[in-house]
C-alpha cells in the first residue's frame, strides 16, 4: 500500500512544486517576478554589465537588443557598451578560455540560457547564498552550490554572511525548521538520528543595506530571466491575440458545423 | 472553371479521386469525440512538415554550430521562436493525439477484421514516429539530445556478439559525435519523413477501402441504402466531416496555442531545462530522461534486471511492449468491436493496462530512487527501489493485457450488439 500512497503523492507533488529542489532538502528563496518592469530590467542590465560581464558571457545576447528596455541606442553605447564598438555583437568577454580555467578551476559558464537551465529562483538564492568559509580555496562557499569555485564577487554590497548549522534528531523536525526559516534553507541528513539544518546569518554589513542587496539581485536575475528568452513577453502578448482569434473562429466553426448537420439524426 | 477541370479529369482522376475518398467517401454518422484524433493527427504532421521546412532554414547540423543555431533560430530569426516551440510543441502534441487516437482503437476494436492492415499500418506508423522523434531529439545538442543518443545507440550495443560494431556502425563514430549528427539530420528531415508520408497515405488507402469503424462497433455496409446503395448510417466525410473535424482542429488549435505561447517548455517535460546546457561528451549528467512519451518503455528498459553479464533483455522487453501491439486484431477474441458491448473483463485490462501506461511514463521520468529503498525491515525486497519493484509490476501488467488477452476476450460476458448505429 504504501508504494501506492507514495506514488499518489509524487504524481501530486511533482506537479506543484520544483522537484529538484523538493528532493535535496533545498528550500530556495523565490525571485520576485518583474518580467513586465522596465526599469528593473534597465538596473539588471547594468548590474550584469558591471559586474558578471567581466568573467561571464552572454554570447547569445545582443547589446542592440537592449533597447526592448525602452532605452535608446545612444544610452545603451554610453552606459551598457564598454567592450565593443558594434552596436549588433554580442556580449562576449575577452578573457580565454583556457585562462579562466586555470584561474578559476572551471571557466565561468556563459549566461545567456543560465536562467532556462537553472530557474531564477535558483540563481536568486545562488546570488544571495554566498558565506565566508575557510576550508575553501577562496574563501567563498555556498548553500545553494556546495564548493563553487566562483569567488563571492558581490561582497563588498552584499557583506559577509555566516553559516549556521541546527542540529535535529529527526526528519520531520528538519523539515519544520527549514519551512520556519522562511528563507534560503538546507537539510542534510547524515543519519536516521541525526539531521542537519544549514541556514545563513548576516556577520558584517556590506555598503548595501540586505533589503538592497536583495533588491539588487532581484534585478539582475530578472535581467537574466529576460535574456534566457528576450521574446518572452511579445510571446504572450501575441498568444492573447492568437487565443482570442481562435474563440472567434471556434463560435463561427461550431455555428457552421451546426448548421450543415442540422438534418443528421 | 468546369473547363479546367473536365480538361484535368481528362488526363488525371482528380474529381473521381476527390469524390471516392472525400466527399462520397460514407462514414458512420456516429462518430464521437475520440474520432477527432484521426483528423488531427494529421493536422500536426502538415505543421511539422511546414514548420520543420523553416526551421531547416536556418539550422545547422554541425556539432560546432547547432546548439548556437537553434538559439539564434531562437533570437534573430524572424518568427523564429514561433516556428521552433510549434515544432517542439508539435512533437509532444502528435504523440498525445496519436496515443489518443490508438486508444481509441483500443476501445472500439477498430484493429478487428477487417482492419487488421490498417491497424498494422498504423503500428508502422507510430514506430516510424519513434524513429522521427528521437532523431529529431539530437538535433538541438544539448545535454539531453546528446545523452539522450547516447542511452538509445547503447541499446543496440547490447546485441550479443555484434552490438559493438552495431552501435559504432548507428553512430559512423565511437561515440555520438558531429557524424552522428549529420547523419540523424538526414534521417530526421527526409528518410523517415518520407516513410511516415507513404505509410500515412497507406493507412487512409486502407481505410478509406475497408470504411471506418464506429463507437458501437457497427458494420454500416451491412446495412445499405437500397434506393441510393450508400450505408444507411453513412454520412459524406465532406461536408459533414470536414465541417465537423474543424471545430476539432480549433479547439486543438487553442490547447496547442495556449502551450506554444504560455507554456512552451512544457514544465519541462516538452524542452527539458538541462537541454539548454549544450552538449558536453565529458560530463555525464547525473539524470538522464528521454522525453515523456519515451518514458513508459524507458521505465521498462531500466528496471529489468542484467542476467547472464547482459543487459540484452531489458532491450528485449522494452522492443517486445512495441512489437506485441501489431499482433492485437488476433489476440482479441471478443464476440464484440466495441466497449460498448463488452464485459468488465475487457473494461478492467483496458483501465489496468492505461493506468499502468500512465505510471510506467511517470516513473520513466523520475530517477529511479524517487521513493527510496524498502529498507532493511522488508525481507528480499530490503534493498531494491521501491520504484523499480514497482515498474517490474507494471511492466507485467502490460504484457498481461496483449498476452491474456485471447483468454479474457473469448470468457467475456458480452451485450447484445445493435443492428444499427445507435447515435
Amino acid at each position: 500500500m504504501k508504494p501506492m500512497r507514495a506514488l499518489l503523492g509524487s504524481i501530486v507533488l511533482a506537479a506543484v512544486l520544483n522537484v529538484s529542489a523538493a528532493e535535496s532538502g533545498l528550500r530556495l528563496e523565490q525571485a520576485p517576478a518583474r518580467r513586465l518592469d522596465v526599469e528593473s530590467l534597465q538596473r539588471g542590465a547594468r548590474n550584469f554589465v558591471n559586474y558578471c560581464l567581466n568573467c561571464h558571457s552572454a554570447q547569445y545576447m545582443r547589446y542592440n537588443r537592449l533597447t526592448d528596455f525602452a532605452i535608446g541606442e545612444q544610452e545603451i553605447r554610453d552606459n551598457l557598451m564598454f567592450a565593443t564598438d558594434k552596436f549588433g555583437s554580442t556580449m562576449t568577454v575577452a578573457m580565454p578560455k583556457a585562462d579562466a580555467v586555470a584561474w578559476f578551476g572551471a571557466a565561468p559558464p556563459d549566461l545567456s540560457v543560465e536562467a532556462r537551465i537553472r530557474g531564477k529562483d535558483w540563481l536568486y538564492s545562488y546570488l544571495v547564498g554566498f558565506y565566508w568559509d575557510e576550508k575553501t580555496v577562496t574563501g567563498w562557499n555556498n548553500l545553494v552550490f556546495n564548493n563553487v569555485s566562483m569567488p563571492h564577487v558581490l561582497w563588498k554590497l552584499s557583506g559577509v554572511q555566516r553559516l549556521v548549522e541546527t542540529e535535529y534528531e529527526d526528519e520531520g523536525k528538519a523539515e519544520a525548521a527549514v519551512v520556519a526559516a522562511k528563507g534560503l534553507a538546507l537539510a542534510e541528513r547524515i543519519n536516521d538520528h541525526k539531521y542537519i539544518v544549514k541556514t545563513l546569518t548576516q556577520e558584517a554589513s556590506g555598503t548595501m543595506r540586505p533589503v538592497e542587496y536583495e533588491a539588487f539581485v532581484a534585478d539582475l536575475v530578472n535581467y537574466l530571466d529576460y535574456i534566457g528568452e528576450p521574446v518572452r513577453n511579445e510571446r504572450i502578448k501575441i498568444g492573447i491575440g492568437v487565443l482570442i482569434y481562435l474563440g472567434i473562429l471556434l463560435g463561427f466553426a461550431y455555428l457552421l458545423k451546426r448548421a450543415y448537420w442540422k438534418d443528421i439524426h | 472553371m468546369q473547363k479546367i477541370l473536365n480538361w484535368i479529369d481528362d488526363r488525371f482522376p482528380l474529381t473521381a479521386l476527390w469524390k471516392s475518398q472525400v466527399s462520397e467517401y460514407y462514414a458512420p454518422k456516429n462518430f464521437n469525440f475520440w474520432y477527432f484524433f484521426g483528423s488531427l493527427a494529421l493536422v500536426v504532421l502538415v505543421m511539422q512538415f511546414l514548420t520543420g521546412i523553416f526551421l531547416t532554414m536556418s539550422y545547422k547540423p554541425d556539432a560546432a554550430k547547432a546548439f548556437e543555431s537553434v538559439e539564434y533560430i531562437m533570437r534573430d530569426v524572424a518568427g523564429g521562436w514561433f516556428i521552433r516551440y510549434a515544432h517542439s510543441t508539435g512533437a509532444s502534441a502528435f504523440f498525445i493525439v496519436v496515443y489518443l487516437h490508438m486508444f481509441r482503437a483500443l476501445l472500439y476494436g477498430s484493429y478487428r477484421r477487417p482492419r487488421e492492415l490498417l491497424w498494422i499500418v498504423g503500428c508502422f506508423i507510430y514506430l516510424a514516429l519513434m524513429a522521427e522523434a528521437f532523431f529529431g531529439y539530437l538535433l538541438p545538442w544539448g545535454q539531453m539530445s546528446y545523452w539522450g543518443a547516447q542511452v538509445i545507440v547503447n541499446l543496440f550495443s547490447t546485441v550479443p556478439i555484434i552490438g559493438d560494431d552495431l552501435g559504432t556502425w548507428i553512430r559512423g563514430d565511437y561515440t555520438i559525435s558531429d557524424v552522428t549528427l549529420n547523419r540523424f539530420f538526414a534521417f530526421h528531415v527526409i528518410a523517415v519523413p518520407l516513410v511516415l508520408l507513404i505509410l500515412v497515405a497507406v493507412h487512409l488507402m486502407a481505410l478509406h477501402e475497408v470504411g471506418s469503424n464506429n463507437p458501437d462497433g457497427v458494420e454500416i455496409k451491412d446495412t445499405m441504402d437500397p434506393v441510393t446503395g450508400h450505408p444507411v448510417d453513412g454520412i459524406p466525410f465532406h461536408p459533414y466531416y470536414t465541417v465537423k473535424d474543424l471545430v476539432g482542429v480549433v479547439v486543438f488549435l487553442i490547447f496547442f496555442s495556449i502551450v506554444l505561447f504560455f507554456w512552451p517548455a512544457g514544465g519541462g517535460y516538452f524542452i527539458e531545462a538541462d537541454n539548454f546546457i549544450p552538449a558536453n561528451p565529458l560530463q555525464t549528467p547525473e539524470h538522464i530522461a528521454p522525453v515523456w512519451y519515451f518514458t513508459p518503455y524507458y521505465a521498462m528498459l531500466r528496471a529489468v534486471p542484467s542476467f547472464l553479464n547482459s543487459q540484452f533483455w531489458g532491450v528485449l522487453v522494452l522492443g517486445a511492449a512495441v512489437v506485441i501491439l501489431f499482433f492485437l486484431p488476433w489476440l482479441d477474441r471478443g464476440k464484440v468491436k466495441s466497449i460498448r458491448y463488452r464485459g468488465s473483463l475487457y473494461k478492467g485490462w483496458l483501465a489496468a493496462f492505461v493506468i499502468s501506461f500512465l505510471i510506467l511514463g511517470y516513473l520513466g521520468v523520475v530517477p529511479v530512487t524517487v521513493w527510496g529503498q524498502f529498507g532493511e525491515k522488508i525481507p528480499v525486497l530490503g534493498t531494491a527501489d521501491k520504484a523499480t519493484v514497482l515498474v517490474r509490476v507494471l511492466t507485467v501488467i502490460y504484457f498481461l493485457f496483449f498476452l491474456l488477452m485471447p483468454w479474457y476476450t473469448a470468457r467475456d460476458k458480452t451485450k447484445a450488439v445493435p443492428q444499427r448505429v445507435t447515435g
